[in-house]
């Protein structure tokens, strides 16, 4: 009987201690991105309310955050023209652009290759004369067809990637005399 | 009264001693080394999710980076997961008409997001976080194996503590430089441990507290 009596205990303790286990292995808080039942769409995530602005996001600058001076295109960056900014928008425009744009800027992407309408080279007439403000009104509003970055390409990147064209648009146009002497020797 | 075990049966009681010592310490071998076993760790196992999303299509065969739709891996601790807009910034566009998009498009449609399964989910007690992991030279591939030949996702590794301990000892045995995280086909050179010193040093990857239990468990 004592014996009974004692192996049901220990069972008891052994599930109970796993339920413990479990309830450390899921505790009530919510991780990135986990479903809540508590509101309709599901999301535990929830957005600020409309109109509202959080520190240190009051966005006066209109050159910096919306590409625009006295309500004109900016012809001018609102960063300091580094080598660091230049390369950094290298690796954000090969991420985010190259898959449709390519990594030249003619629009032959990997996803166009497969189907996708084609974007305009970045080389036309049109595109070299416009405004640096374009390039970054059209990543953070979107154009036509294409979707807007602004959600995945933080302020910085897009102007960095707007210089980044820029420079593409000159490596494709770029006049012989203005080459670096060692680059001069190479070409035939 | 007669006795009912006679002195013939004292091997009995001896055997069923050792034998439940054996027997016992064989259940908590089990029970102890349960999470080891591929089966229960998941580890090779893919899962359904809502849209068949293929990785093997989408990296290896288009060349899309990580970065794409995994957009905060490098600046926070979670890596992020592409919401349905992400998906939409191609297939508006393409393969709009595949019955296999339906649930992505109806996601779009009534602004309810799509529901992944979790394939890795780490106990809420364990605190990990990926970026100082990317910054300090540890490839994608290193933890989550070869995602770019997943048609559906699977686990790799399995998650447990010890995997963890076994690199955080000797972080030069794996680290990889900066330049080569995204890289799913990076191969180790062959003196990966005096090359992975170097850069240990370099990149002051802090190794004295790395097995301090408050680094994973706060
Ligand atoms: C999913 C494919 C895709 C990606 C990724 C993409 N674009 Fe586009 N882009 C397009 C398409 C398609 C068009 C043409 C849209 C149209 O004419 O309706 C376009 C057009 C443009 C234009 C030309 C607008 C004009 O005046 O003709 C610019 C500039 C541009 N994209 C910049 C970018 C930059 C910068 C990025 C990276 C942040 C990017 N795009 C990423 C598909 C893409
Ligand atoms: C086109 C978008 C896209 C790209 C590019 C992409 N992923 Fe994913 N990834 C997803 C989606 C969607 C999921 C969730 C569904 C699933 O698990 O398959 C996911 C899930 C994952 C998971 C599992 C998450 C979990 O549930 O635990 C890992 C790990 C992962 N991706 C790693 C990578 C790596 C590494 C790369 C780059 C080599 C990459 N992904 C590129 C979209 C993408
Ligand atoms: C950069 C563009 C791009 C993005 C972003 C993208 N896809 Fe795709 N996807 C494609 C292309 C192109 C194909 C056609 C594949 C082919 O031709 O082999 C495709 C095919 C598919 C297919 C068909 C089966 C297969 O794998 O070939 C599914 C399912 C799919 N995508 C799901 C998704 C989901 C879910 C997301 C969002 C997490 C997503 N895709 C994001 C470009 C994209
Ligand atoms: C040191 C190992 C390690 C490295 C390196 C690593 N991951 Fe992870 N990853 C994990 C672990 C552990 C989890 C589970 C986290 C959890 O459950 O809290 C995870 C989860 C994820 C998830 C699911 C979402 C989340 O954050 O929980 C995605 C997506 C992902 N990783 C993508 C990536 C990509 C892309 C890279 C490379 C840039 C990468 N991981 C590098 C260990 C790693
Ligand atoms: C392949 C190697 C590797 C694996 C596997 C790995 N780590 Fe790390 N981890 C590192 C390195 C390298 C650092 C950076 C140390 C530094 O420089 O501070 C780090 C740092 C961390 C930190 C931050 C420490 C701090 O000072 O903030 C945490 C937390 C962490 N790891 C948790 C985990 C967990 C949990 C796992 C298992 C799920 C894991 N790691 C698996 C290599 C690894
Ligand atoms: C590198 C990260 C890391 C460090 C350092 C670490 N742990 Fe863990 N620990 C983990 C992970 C990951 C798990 C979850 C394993 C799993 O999923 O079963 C875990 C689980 C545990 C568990 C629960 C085991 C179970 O079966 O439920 C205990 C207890 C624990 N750790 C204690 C410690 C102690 C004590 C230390 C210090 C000596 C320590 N840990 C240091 C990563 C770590």
């Amino acid at each position: 009987m004592l014996n009974r009596a004692l192996a049901l205990s220990a069972t008891a303790l052994l599930l109970g201690g796993c339920e413990l286990r479990q309830a450390m292995y899921d505790q009530p808080k919510y991780e990135a991105y986990e479903a809540s039942d508590t509101f309709d769409n599901g999301l535990s995530a929830r957005q600020p309310v409309e109109g509202t602005i959080a520190r240190g996001q009051l966005r006066l600058d209109s050159h910096l955050y919306e590409g625009k001076v006295n309500g004109e295109l900016a012809t001018t960056l609102p960063l300091e023209l580094t080598e660091d900014l230049l390369k950094r928008g290298q690796q954000r425009y090969d991420i985010f652009c190259s898959p449709c744009h390519d990594r030249t800027g003619t629009g032959n992407g990997m996803i166009v290759k497969r189907g996708l309408k084609q974007p305009p080279s970045f080389h036309v007439m049109r595109l070299r004369e416009a405004p640096i403000g374009y390039f970054f009104d059209v990543i953070t509003n979107g154009f036509g067809a294409m979707y807007s970055y602004s959600s995945r390409v933080p302020i910085k990147d897009r102007w960095a990637i707007a210089a980044y064209v820029r420079a593409l648009q000159f490596s494709q146009n770029a006049e012989f005399d203005k080459l670096p002497a060692e680059d001069r020797r190479q070409l035939p | 009264m007669p006795q009912i075990f006679g002195r013939s049966f004292n091997w009995f009681a001896n055997v069923s001693i050792v034998g439940g010592i054996a027997g016992a310490s064989l259940l908590l071998g089990i029970l102890l080394n349960i999470n080891r076993l591929d089966y229960v760790s998941h580890v090779g196992m893919p899962k359904d999710q809502p849209v068949p999303f293929s990785h093997k299509h989408h990296v290896a065969g288009m060349g899309i980076d990580c970065r794409y739709c995994h957009t905060t891996v490098e600046e926070s601790a979670f890596a992020g997961i592409p919401p349905t807009e992400t998906c939409m910034s191609c297939h508006s566009l393409i393969w709009t008409e595949a019955p296999m998009l339906e649930p992505v498009r109806a996601s779009f449609r009534d602004e309810m997001p799509l529901q992944w399964t979790r394939i890795h989910d780490l106990p809420d007690f364990v605190y990990f976080k990926h970026d100082i992991h990317i910054a300090q030279g540890i490839g994608c591939q290193t933890c989550h194996g070869n995602v770019d030949a997943m048609p559906l996702m699977w686990k790799a590794q399995t998650l447990n503590m010890e995997w963890c301990l076994e690199c955080h000892r000797a972080p030069q045995d794996f680290i990889r430089p900066r330049e080569e995280v995204f890289n799913m086909n990076w191969v180790p050179p062959a003196n990966q441990s005096a090359a992975g010193m170097e850069l240990v040093k370099k990149y002051g990857v802090q190794t004295s507290q790395l097995t301090d239990c408050s680094v994973c468990h706060l």
